[in-house]
This record gives structure tokens, C-alpha cells and sequence, in this order.
């Protein structure tokens, strides 16, 4: 019986990792390329859910649901890069934390506006709901398997994508150097828009995955947003292989620490002491490997060359 | 961030002594004012401002005088705030325990986060502050015996050595003053003394600093941990004036509004984080009472301010006074 419930949670933190990395590659992304740090990313994530919804609720097709929405996402990213963002990739840090912050107010309060405060919910598609069996008395969820799967099957793509053709070398090459790039003659903002387009995507993209098993509700993205910075800052900022690794290790660290926390504290604490100390141990986890990360390597694990 | 170093210059240090004092004499009369309006509304309504300010004051000790950009503040608020909640909860509600234990709380967290994040630089600062916020905002959440989620509430306000002073409202304002005119004066000795000056070298050029003798670490953690524990202090404060505790004292959304608050009244100026906290404060109260939706409205002006009112309230009085000679 433990095994099977290890079993469930490690596939558990799996996808939370997944979910993560999607959100964290476009994140370490516009961050690696234009110093850019934009708390809004997660709204994206946000709005993808939402749009998911909306027009699962006119066509009642899931694929249709989720091409429509991601379009729109991607039409919306870019809408609020050419109004806001692109006039702050020369401010410093602080600006640029304040303007997207108010970005964040804005459109989760738009988003209460439009569809209310209340939750929403997406069905499962038919053909890929119920569960399958993996061991002998181990049930597991397919439309989880389907995020798990989506997700590598993304992580591969970006990681051909970033190795292999010119884009990508552009892209690293403005991770590690983007005034160097730019002298040589590539159209910096350019490269720029089509990284914060991409990672856009990849957010609402995430957005609608999770639509279905979590509760569709305003500011769903800012919990999660945080989380992917933790994700980039122990991966090393500007790094997919960090984002990807980082996202994995966050999830499953996350996930198993809450599961089992309690249960490891009985060893050496009594049970009261362990169901008070266990939860917020728990939650705590991930910012202490953080820090601990940091304490040994202050740009992370694996930060792009040249940084 | 380095729009306000030229303090030296001659137009501004008549503004440096004049806007406080403009400030604090206001702040002190306004109790008279207000009896000829809704009294206890305007003074509930001023004493949260300054509570804020006090926080936001010690933010811009960090953020604009050691270019440390902290989104973590509201921890240490959170923290005095807990203080106060749990001594309470045991029955020591009394300033002269609370307010130590809020101030050496806070203080200590400062000290030990303070460690790991000053280690690290630029985004990697922002970032690990915020880390650390939510940690302790994930722990209050997780407080079973002291309400978790929920937060919560206090029997009274502290006593002050047996003495239930801060119950009349008007003695509280009072107290609130004197607490905030302390740290501004506080801050402002520190940043004009040999301290200060290292402390603002180290912005400037760390290398440099270093190259000097000093050991720049120690000089931003020394800071690092006044200002946490006058955030301890706001948070001591905060929580006698709700009579009420919860985590949301410590979210990240908390920390952001001190930020705000900083920036929107001009940044390395200690005074402007003070107005700051009065235009931030009064813009929620004004814009929520026009409407539910008034983040859709506060969201897009936060955007314009930073596009287009650099320096912010401190910045445009200087900019009106260069227009006028």
C-alpha cells in the first residue's frame, strides 16, 4: 500500500512540475533575454483557464476550446507587451516589478468583472477521463497522465527548438550577451517579441491543462506565478535545462513534502506535535531549498553562460 | 533608482527640511481638525497610514538609499503583528512585553534571512525576499492553535504597564505619531551618520567600498535588520489598532503595497515614503468607494505613475518648484 500512494504522489508531483516548467520557460526566457521581470506571467496562465472556459461554453469542443483560447492568449500577451511592456525593458527592476503589478490588479480584477468571483469548471473531455490502472490496485487519472505527457512532450520541443535552430541560437545567445547580439545586427526586440509570444503560450497553454482538475478562480495564477520564480531563481535564470530540472525537483519536493511530512515527523516527534509542525514544514519546504540553494550557489543551479 | 542622490544641491535640502516638518506638524494638528468631522473615522483612517508609513519608511532606508529592493517587507510586519496575537492569546498583553518581543522577532528574522539574501543580488534579491515572506506566511497560515487561515483576534488592545492607555482612540493617534516621527528621525541620524555613508557607497559601488575596507555585508545587514525590526514595529502597532491578526499581514500583494507605497512618494527621500503611504492609503479609500471593481482603475494608474511620474510625489513637488523659479 505505500507503495502505490509513493507511486501516486511522485506522478502527482510530476505534473505539478510540468505545469511549473511550462509557466517557468517563457518566464527565464524574457527574463533571460531582456532583464525583464514580469510578475504578470502568471496572469497569462489565468487567462488561459478563463478563455479555455469561455469557449468551451460556445463550441462544447475541448480541441476547439483550446486552440481558440490559445490564440486569444497569445493575441492578449502581445496586446500587453506593445501597450506596457515594451516601454519597460531600459526602466530597472523596481519599475518594472510596480508597472506589472499593476498589470496583475488590473486583470484579475477584469477577470471578476467578466466572469464573476465565483469558481468556474471545466470538464475533462470525454475520451481521456476516468482512470487507468498502472499497478495492481493503483488508479490513476488519465487526464493527468495527458498533462504529464503534454508537458515533457513540450519540454522536448523546446529543448530541439532551443538547440538546434537558428531562433534558439539567438535566443541563448541573447540569454548570455543580448547588447553583444544586438551589435552584431539581429533585431533585439524582434527576437524579443517572439520569446515573450512563445512563453505567452506556453503559460495559457498550462492554463487550459489544468483548467479541468483545478477551480478556475482570479488570481489563480498569482499563487503559481510565485512558485515559477522559485522555479527559475534555483534553476538559474535564463536557462530552460534549469526551468525544466528546477520545475521538476519544485513539484515533486512540494508534493511529496505535503503528503508524507506528517508521517516522517512521527518518527521523531509525538503526534500532535507532528500534525502542528508537519503542514507548515511542508509549505515552507521548497523556500528553504531555495535558500539553501542559494546560499551555496547564488545564481542558481545551472545559470546561462556568461551571466 | 538613482534619481535622488544630488542631496548636497541647494534647492533640495531647504525641501528635505521643510516637507517633514510640513508633514509632522500636520499630522499633529489633524486630531483637532478632525473633530469637526467624523472624528473617529478620520483618526482610524490616519493612524492606518501612518502604521503603514512607519513600515514604508524603513523600506526606503533598503530600497532607496541600499538599492536593496525587498519584496519581502510585510513579513516583518506580520511578524510584530503575531507577536502581539500570540503574547495574548497566553494573557501578556502588555506593551512593555509585546513591543520587545515584536521588535527582537522581527529583528532576529531580519538577521537570519537577511544572511542568505544579501548574498545574492539584483532580481536573485527580489526574489529570495519574497521567498522568505511567503515562508513566514505560509507558517502563520499553518498556526492551528493561533487561528491559521483565519487569523486572529485579540482580546484588547496591550496595556502599557497596566495601564489601558491605548484604548482612547485619540491617545492611540498619539502614539502612533510619536512611533513614526521615532523611526523617521531614527532613520534619518542613520543615514547621515559615518553608517549612512557606507551604507550609501555600497549602492553606488560595492566594489569600490569593498576596495576601501569596508565590509559592505555587514553594514547592509546591520540595515537590513533595523529595518525589519521597525517593521516589527509597524506590526506591533497594527496589530493593536485592528485588534485582529492573520496572515494576510505577510502576503506578497502586503509587501508589494509598501513597494508601491515607496515609489509612489519618491524614493531615497524617508519623508516620501510617509506621503506615500498617505496617497496609496487615501487612493484605495477614495477609488473603493467609487467602486467594487476599483483595482481595475488603481492597476492602470500604478502603470502611468511608474511610465510617467519618475521620482514620484517627492519628484513632481520638485518638478513644480523648478518650474516655478
Amino acid at each position: 500500500m505505500p507503495t502505490t500512494l509513493l507511486v501516486v504522489q511522485i506522478l502527482n508531483g510530476l505534473q505539478l512540475g510540468v505545469i511549473l516548467f511550462l509557466i517557468a520557460a517563457g518566464l527565464t526566457l524574457v527574463f533571460g533575454v531582456m532583464d525583464f521581470v514580469n510578475l504578470a506571467h502568471g496572469v497569462q496562465y489565468m487567462l488561459g483557464a478563463y478563455l479555455a472556459v469561455m469557449f468551451y461554453g460556445l463550441t462544447q469542443n475541448f480541441a476547439a476550446a483550446l486552440v481558440l483560447a490559445l490564440a486569444t492568449a497569445l493575441v492578449l500577451g502581445l496586446l500587453l507587451e506593445f501597450t506596457v511592456f515594451r516601454h519597460l525593458y531600459d526602466r530597472d527592476h523596481l519599475d518594472q516589478v510596480i508597472a506589472t503589478l499593476g498589470v496583475i490588479l488590473f486583470v484579475n480584477q477584469g477577470v471578476k468583472f467578466l466572469w464573476g468571483a465565483a469558481p468556474l469548471s471545466l470538464p475533462i473531455p470525454e475520451l481521456l477521463s476516468g482512470s487507468v490502472v498502472l499497478m495492481p490496485g493503483l488508479l490513476y487519472p488519465v487526464w493527468r497522465l495527458v498533462i504529464i505527457l503534454s508537458g515533457l512532450l513540450v519540454a522536448v520541443l523546446l529543448f530541439v527548438l532551443v538547440t538546434y535552430t537558428r531562433v534558439g541560437m539567438l535566443v541563448r545567445a541573447g540569454a548570455s550577451n543580448a547588447p553583444m547580439v544586438s551589435a552584431l545586427g539581429v533585431n533585439i526586440r524582434r527576437l524579443f517579441m517572439v520569446v515573450f509570444g512563445f512563453g505567452t503560450m506556453l503559460a495559457g497553454f498550462a492554463g487550459v491543462m489544468v483548467a479541468p482538475i483545478l477551480s478556475v478562480e482570479p488570481g489563480m495564477g498569482d499563487s503559481i506565478l510565485i512558485l515559477a520564480f522559485v522555479v527559475i531563481v534555483i534553476g538559474g535564470i535564463g536557462s530552460i535545462r534549469g526551468a525544466f530540472l528546477g520545475a521538476l525537483l519544485i513539484g515533486l519536493v512540494d508534493t511529496l513534502g505535503r503528503s508524507f511530512s506528517v508521517d516522517l515527523l512521527r518518527l521523531f516527534l509525538d503526534p500532535s506535535a507532528a500534525r502542528t509542525v508537519g503542514p507548515a514544514l511542508a509549505s515552507m519546504l521548497i523556500y528553504l531549498l531555495m535558500a539553501l540553494v542559494l546560499f551555496i550557489r547564488p545564481t542558481g543551479l545551472f545559470p546561462a553562460k556568461g551571466r | 533608482m538613482v534619481a535622488l542622490q544630488a542631496h548636497a544641491a541647494s534647492p533640495r535640502w531647504s525641501a528635505d527640511i521643510l516637507a517633514p516638518v510640513l508633514i509632522f506638524v500636520a499630522l499633529a494638528a489633524l486630531p483637532f481638525a478632525a473633530v469637526y468631522g467624523t472624528e473617529t473615522y478620520v483618526l482610524a483612517l490616519f493612524i492606518r497610514i501612518m502604521i503603514f508609513a512607519i513600515a514604508a519608511v524603513a523600506l526606503d532606508l533598503l530600497i532607496g538609499y541600499g538599492a536593496l529592493i525587498s519584496f519581502g517587507h510585510a513579513a516583518f510586519v506580520g511578524l510584530g503583528a503575531y507577536a502581539v496575537g500570540i503574547l495574548g492569546a497566553h494573557g501578556m498583553a502588555d506593551t512593555l512585553i509585546a513591543l520587545p518581543v515584536a521588535l527582537v522577532a522581527s529583528g532576529l528574522f531580519a538577521l537570519a534571512t537577511g544572511a542568505v539574501c544579501l548574498r545574492t543580488r539584483g532580481v536573485y534579491f527580489i526574489m529570495i525576499t519574497l521567498a522568505f515572506s511567503q515562508m513566514a506566511f505560509f507558517t502563520a497560515s499553518s498556526l492551528a492553535p493561533y487561528g491559521g487561515d483565519d487569523g486572529l483576534t485579540l482580546r484588547a488592545r496591550d496595556t502599557i504597564a497596566g495601564y489601558a492607555i491605548m484604548n482612547g482612540e485619540r491617545a492611540f493617534y498619539y502614539i502612533v505619531f510619536a512611533c513614526l516621527l521615532a523611526t523617521y528621525l531614527l532613520c534619518r541620524a542613520l543615514i547621515a551618520s559615518r553608517f549612512g555613508r557606507v551604507f550609501r557607497g555600497a549602492r553606488e559601488n560595492e566594489t569600490r567600498m569593498a576596495s576601501m575596507g569596508y565590509e559592505v555585508f555587514r553594514y547592509q545587514l546591520a540595515a537590513y535588520v533595523i529595518a525589519g525590526a521597525i517593521g516589527g514595529l509597524s506590526g506591533f502597532l497594527l496589530a493593536n489598532s485592528t485588534e485582529f491578526v492573520s496572515p494576510a499581514y505577510m502576503s506578497w500583494q502586503r509587501s508589494g503595497e509598501l513597494v508601491i507605497m515607496v515609489l509612489m512618494g519618491g524614493m531615497g527621500t524617508l519623508y516620501g515614503a510617509i506621503m506615500g503611504a498617505a496617497a496609496f492609503l487615501l487612493a484605495e479609500e477614495w477609488l473603493s468607494g467609487l467602486t467594487e471593481h476599483w483595482k481595475m482603475i488603481f492597476g492602470p494608474l500604478l502603470i502611468l505613475i511608474v511610465l510617467f511620474a519618475r521620482g514620484g510625489l517627492v519628484g513632481a513637488m520638485d518638478r513644480l518648484r523648478g518650474m516655478r523659479s
